[in-house]
């Protein structure tokens, strides 16, 4: 980072004349500029450098899930143990896996008693007064005996990801399955926002009528609507009519739009030029037309800002799922089935990690992808009017 | 967004107005209201006849089994008994012992909304220094978390959480804090607010991008026009950013407002819906949603709906009222 702030300064330097440089090094042994520059330099360090400490804080998280999903069984209980995925080292003697521990050699016969250094030795005969060990490096050397309890020793760790932890969660969740139902109600969904919301937000951009702007005023109202408000006598109603236990009730309403999308495809419609639909109109295009050959082809990021809001929107949603899916477990989406595998697998901070690690991975991967339509989505919703 | 909602009353068209359409107008509203339809089906079946058969729920005594028939049978209908019932709740007013769910809704509102307002403003203001070098990616990684599904942002905190394993009571105790005063979190009931609101940190970046773009779109001739009437940088801050991004907070504090009093998700899923500890997670809508939903009574549920609506709708209107004061919309003359 401090390289990159020291890069960045020289630029000026070209302006000056060595004459006109030379003229003013000679009033004063430090120029205004160069402490002009200096200050730059120090508050891009100090602003950055904060900046850069606020989002290893504040990312900090994820790395605790990747080392705690990779780590064994035990070693989160541990004492002593450290925070990356480690287990404690071990070799092959004589057939048998023994452990290594860290010895000081001065208790050792053969060993100056002097001698403060320390060694990994493997341990062969555990003693509480004496054990025996093993030098790893030097397995012809015969055993070492030593005058210390093998307990109160040291054992070194060395890096070592328990991979399997993934395999295990994909298993216990079933992760193909609920990757299927995620999918399939994210793609269902976002079907029906992208042909309802777009129909609505051209009618809203493109015509002219007495009420339009009280209708649209009605959408956006809608967004500060508690859905407590209506959510009990459409359960009631989608009970009655048997459709509790399907995908019907979360995938039927988004054909009748939501306010942000429209709001957000009705803003970007604003934007593009008239003249291209008169031009149509003129050569006997019809309204659909229209939408079909001239505004859509222009659309594409907000399509996609929609398409990629929406699933990632799917992949977040617990209440309906839950509440519309809740005995049918062959049909959750990943939200709602992680919680309860949280409850199974209390005990088991690794697999929980590791599930959370496979719950987050696929809109990571669609944030990464399409970052730059993220951004001017929420642009529009938030600071537009 | 919010600007659409001001001047409600002149967008009321008159039956005349609609009369004295030409042809060629007329033509252009088959089509508009057409290209509406699925919207303004939508808004009748999914939210207006819902909002009425909930108020009219409120006088029934209305359960899951009951069929839909049952609307029309005159023994359903009980009255203002809901309503007595409600306005004596001691889980919704409180009572001696355990804190009522309004008293709880508001009590972490004064914590969350200062930090979901002025947390997002302090990143966005620093996103924005121009000292700041790599701004764009700044930007996105602080975004990052809010892709990140709650479900999963509540374990990946509650292990960071862990109050024996979890690197932030590790880091206490490494900072020098004893190990028996580090904080339970989640399971003790004056550190279960503040956890809810770590756990929520993941969800800000939305704020801070609203606020940052905010913040982008301020002219910067104002500041110009600032320096060289010689105002000081808090002197700048407060003249020319603050009413300048005064609409993006506003935005920001009603959908925050509004949230919270919809607020029961963490609860639901950190401390299991049952209100633990001690009852002070019971928030009203989750008491709401175990009412209708774990309960199965859709009267009482819809008693608790209407108060909720009715109390989200004057808190929406008392706040718009105040805008006009601390609000300043660009392009508008103040009388």
């Amino acid at each position: 980072m401090s390289a990159e702030t020291t890069h960045s300064q020289p630029q000026n330097i070209g302006s000056i004349t060595p004459e006109k440089a030379g003229r003013r090094e000679a009033a004063s042994p430090v120029s205004a500029r160069t402490i002009h520059r200096l200050r730059n330099a120090v508050s891009a360090t100090l602003v950055t450098g904060l900046t850069m400490g606020l989002v290893a804080l504040f990312l900090s998280p994820f790395l605790f899930m990747i080392f705690t999903s990779l780590k064994t069984q035990g070693q989160m209980s541990l004492l002593g143990a450290p925070i990356w995925p480690a287990a404690q080292v071990e070799i092959e003697y004589a057939g048998k896996k023994i452990g290594v521990y860290t010895v000081p050699l001065g208790k050792c016969e053969g060993f100056d008693p002097g001698d403060a250094s320390m060694r990994n030795l493997g341990l062969v005969k555990k003693g509480r007064q004496s054990s025996t060990f093993i030098d790893p490096n030097n397995l012809q050397g015969g055993e070492i005996l030593c005058n210390v309890s093998w307990r109160a020793l040291d054992r070194p760790w060395t890096f070592s990801p328990t991979w399997s932890n993934y395999a295990e969660v994909v298993k216990a969740i079933n992760y193909p399955r609920l990757l299927w139902n995620t999918f399939f109600y994210a793609l269902m969904s976002n079907l029906g926002t992208l042909l309802s919301c777009t129909l609505v937000a051209y009618g809203f951009s493109r015509f002219r009528f007495p009420g339009r702007d009280l209708m649209f005023m009605i959408l956006i109202s809608t967004v500060f609507l508690p859905f407590a408000v209506t959510i009990i006598p459409t359960y009631f109603f989608f009970q009655k009519i048997g459709w509790v236990g399907t995908w019907l009730p979360l995938i039927v309403p988004t054909f009748f739009t939501n306010a942000y999308d429209v709001f957000l495809l009705r803003q970007y419609f604003m934007t593009l030029p008239r003249e291209l639909d008169e031009a149509a109109i003129v050569d006997g295009a019809s309204p659909l037309r229209v939408l079909w050959s001239v505004i859509l082809p222009q659309s594409f990021p907000v399509l996609v800002a929609v398409t990629v809001f929406h699933i990632v929107y799917a992949w977040n949603d617990y209440f309906g799922p839950l509440i519309y899916l809740s005995a049918h477990r062959e049909l959750w989406p990943i939200s709602v089935a992680l919680p309860l595998f949280n409850g199974i697998y209390g005990s088991r901070p690794e697999l929980i990690q590791a599930g959370s690690m496979l719950t987050l991975l696929l809109p990571l991967l669609l944030f990464l992808l399409a970052q730059r339509f993220f951004v001017q989505g929420i642009v529009i919703t938030g600071v537009e009017k | 967004m919010l600007e659409q909602l001001r001047d409600f009353s002149k967008l009321v068209p008159s039956i005349s107005s609609i009369r004295r359409l030409t042809p060629l107008a007329r033509r252009e509203m088959v089509w508009g209201v057409g290209f509406l339809s699925p919207w303004i089906i939508g808004f009748l079946a999914f939210t207006f006849l819902p909002i009425i058969f909930t108020f009219i729920f409120t006088f029934m005594n209305l359960n899951i089994t009951d069929g839909l028939l049952s609307m029309l049978s005159p023994s359903k209908y009980v009255g203002f008994d809901n309503y007595a019932t409600y306005f004596k709740d001691p889980q919704i007013w409180s009572s001696a012992t355990t804190p009522g769910s309004w008293l709880i809704t508001i009590r972490f509102g004064l914590i969350a909304l200062p930090i979901g307002i002025f947390l997002p403003l302090g990143l966005a203001l620093l996103l924005n220094n121009k000292h700041l070098k790599g701004q764009s990616i700044f930007r996105s990684l602080f975004y990052m978390p809010f892709i990140v599904p709650f479900v999963a942002a509540i374990f990946i905190w509650g292990g960071m959480l862990n109050s024996e394993t979890g690197w932030i009571n590790r880091a206490l105790v490494w900072l020098g804090v004893p190990k028996a005063n580090t904080p339970l979190w989640a399971n003790d009931v004056h550190w279960v607010y503040p956890t809810y609101v770590i756990m929520g940190l993941w969800g800000i970046g939305n704020a801070i991008l609203i606020m940052l773009a905010g913040l982008q779109s301020i002219p910067t001739e104002l500041y110009d026009a600032a320096k060289v009437d010689g105002a000081n940088g808090l002197g700048t801050f407060w003249n020319v950013t603050r009413p300048m991004i005064s609409p993006v907070i506003f935005y920001n504090l009603v959908l925050g407002v509004v949230g919270l009093f919809q607020y029961f998700l963490f609860p639901l899923v950190v401390n299991n819906g049952n209100g633990n500890p001690a009852g002070a997670t019971m928030f009203y809508n989750l008491y709401l949603y175990k009412t209708f939903f774990t309960y199965q009574n859709m009267s009482y549920g819809a008693t608790m709906a209407w108060g909720l609506f009715v109390v989200i709708l004057i808190v929406t209107i008392l706040l718009f009222a105040t805008a006009k004061y601390w609000v300043y919309y660009a392009g508008e003359t103040r009388s």
